[in-house]
């Protein structure tokens, strides 16, 4: 029988490695699995390298994460939201290493990894700072830049809903990242708000089909970043 | 490079009225065809929604996973899961869609997206755009999606102030910042002037109320062609 349901967050994250590669959902708070990223916090994994648009914001979730020293490098689009400070401290006293990459070339990235496309060439970048060093080619008269496809040991995402074959709805927004994430990690990790009964989600409206799912925790009632930081709470 | 600068258009500085924010705002919104996906940068470009004539029907993309962008919640309406790329939570209008970052950004680098509207650190006269970084040693460099967004949209739009505050011209001749895309910006909206790039160069189309062409020659760093008479 398959039922990839877990007991809790602790449990889900139990086998982070140091040096894993962690892809973790969300653009801003939307989306952003704020329960496992803080049982990894629990756990201890260090030297992660993280995929994720941002670096958080505030001393919760993602930027607790860094805060805490576990993160080695982010591959990001945007790391300098309102509200994040941790991430620019560390970077400018050379903690922690960077590797800037524009948020459509990020997603491919992501998709390609989980599709079997090991390159592809896009023309985002051609002509400026972040196209350095990479190979280009001309197709059709224009010039393109090759891009490598990223991979990650572990993705954590959010979802609304999830059955036990790892089924998936996200709500609004806060899908962006998570069903490519889902597809380009060994190992993918699910928090859900709420755990449904096989047959319970309509297939024609599944978000992210359970192939790529391996792991689901019931979260409930999970926290709301933005909500956290305004009360100022650090974690742990 | 300012206004005080003993020259021929002095006589002018004191009739002359450069359009105010919500004018350029305006005055690029009347510029939105009915029936466009429109893509707006965070910042002043917001400004342009809510200005766009009434009759024309335009639906806004936003990169984080939105088509049919609405405006500002109200506190019952008010969700942390429907933000937009600026992260500002937002609604959804009738008849929008949602979806994820790879399809995104399948509108926007497929081409689909009709017209994309941003701000500006410099522009050249050959339509590279830089707008992400001023490579400052200490800098945190972030660029989002803006690469994505004029290596894919149809239109690239830069509404901005025509010099920087201390008075320094954003219109050049090459950019020194990093760009972000090279002859990329198709039409410049600025406090003195619309300014289209073309392949004769830039060509001054109108200019704000007592402005004359050679006031904004002036603050401009690359030589205009006066498309106005």
């Amino acid at each position: 029988m398959i039922d990839k349901k877990v007991s809790s967050p602790a449990a889900a994250v139990a086998d982070i490695f140091d040096g894993a590669t962690v892809m973790i959902g969300g653009f801003g708070e939307a989306g952003s699995p704020i329960e496992l990223i803080h049982a990894l916090i629990d756990q201890g994994a260090k030297n992660l390298t993280v995929i994720n648009n941002n670096t958080g914001s505030g001393h919760v979730g993602l930027a607790a994460l860094i805060e805490n020293k576990q993160v080695g490098k982010m591959i990001c689009s945007f790391p300098r939201t309102a509200g994040s400070m941790v991430f620019p401290e560390l970077y400018r006293a050379g903690q922690i290493e960077l590797e800037l990459v524009p948020q459509g070339t990020l997603a491919e990235r992501i998709r390609s990894g989980g599709a079997g496309i090991p390159a592809f060439y896009t023309p985002t970048s051609v002509g400026t700072p972040l196209a350095e060093g990479k190979e280009s080619r001309e197709f059709d008269g224009v010039t393109y830049v090759m891009e490598r496809a990223i991979k990650a040991d572990f993705a954590l995402i959010k979802s609304t809903k999830a059955d036990r074959y790892g089924n998936l709805i996200f709500n609004k927004t806060a899908r962006n990242f998570a069903p490519i994430m889902a597809m380009a990690a060994d190992i993918t990790i699910v928090q859900t708000k709420s755990y449904v009964e096989i047959g319970d989600i309509d297939p024609e409206t599944v978000m992210s089909p359970g192939i790529f799912i391996n792991r689901i925790v019931e979260v409930t009632n999970p926290q709301q970043e933005s909500k956290l930081v305004k009360e100022g709470v650090c974690y742990p | 490079m300012n206004s005080n600068t003993s020259n021929a258009d002095t006589s002018n500085s004191e009739t002359m009225t450069p359009w105010s924010r919500d004018q350029m705002a305006q005055r690029c919104a009347q510029d939105i065809t009915d029936g466009s996906y429109v893509n707006l940068g965070i910042g002043m470009p917001e400004k342009v929604a809510q200005y766009v004539p009434k009759g024309r029907e335009v639906i806004y993309h936003t990169e984080n996973g939105l088509l049919g962008m609405g405006p500002e919640p109200t506190p019952e309406e008010y969700d942390p899961d429907l933000i937009n790329a600026g992260k500002k939570a937002v609604t959804a209008v009738a008849g929008a869609a949602f979806f994820h970052h790879a399809d995104s950004f399948s509108m926007i680098r497929g081409k689909h997206i009709d017209v994309c509207i941003l701000g500006a650190m410099q522009v050249s006269k050959d339509g590279d755009l830089a707008n992400w970084s001023t490579g400052a040693p200490d800098a945190i460099p972030a660029v989002g999606g803006a690469m994505d967004l004029v290596a894919g949209v149809k239109i690239i739009y830069i509404i901005t102030q025509h010099t920087t505050k201390t008075g320094e011209p954003k219109i050049v001749d090459k950019c020194t910042y990093p760009l972000t895309g090279q002859a990329v910006v198709n039409r410049i909206y600025t406090d003195l002037a619309v300014i289209d790039v073309t392949n004769e160069g830039l060509a001054l189309t109108e200019l704000a109320p007592g402005v004359t062409f050679d006031y904004v020659q002036e603050r401009t760093a690359a030589p205009l062609i006066d498309y106005t008479k």
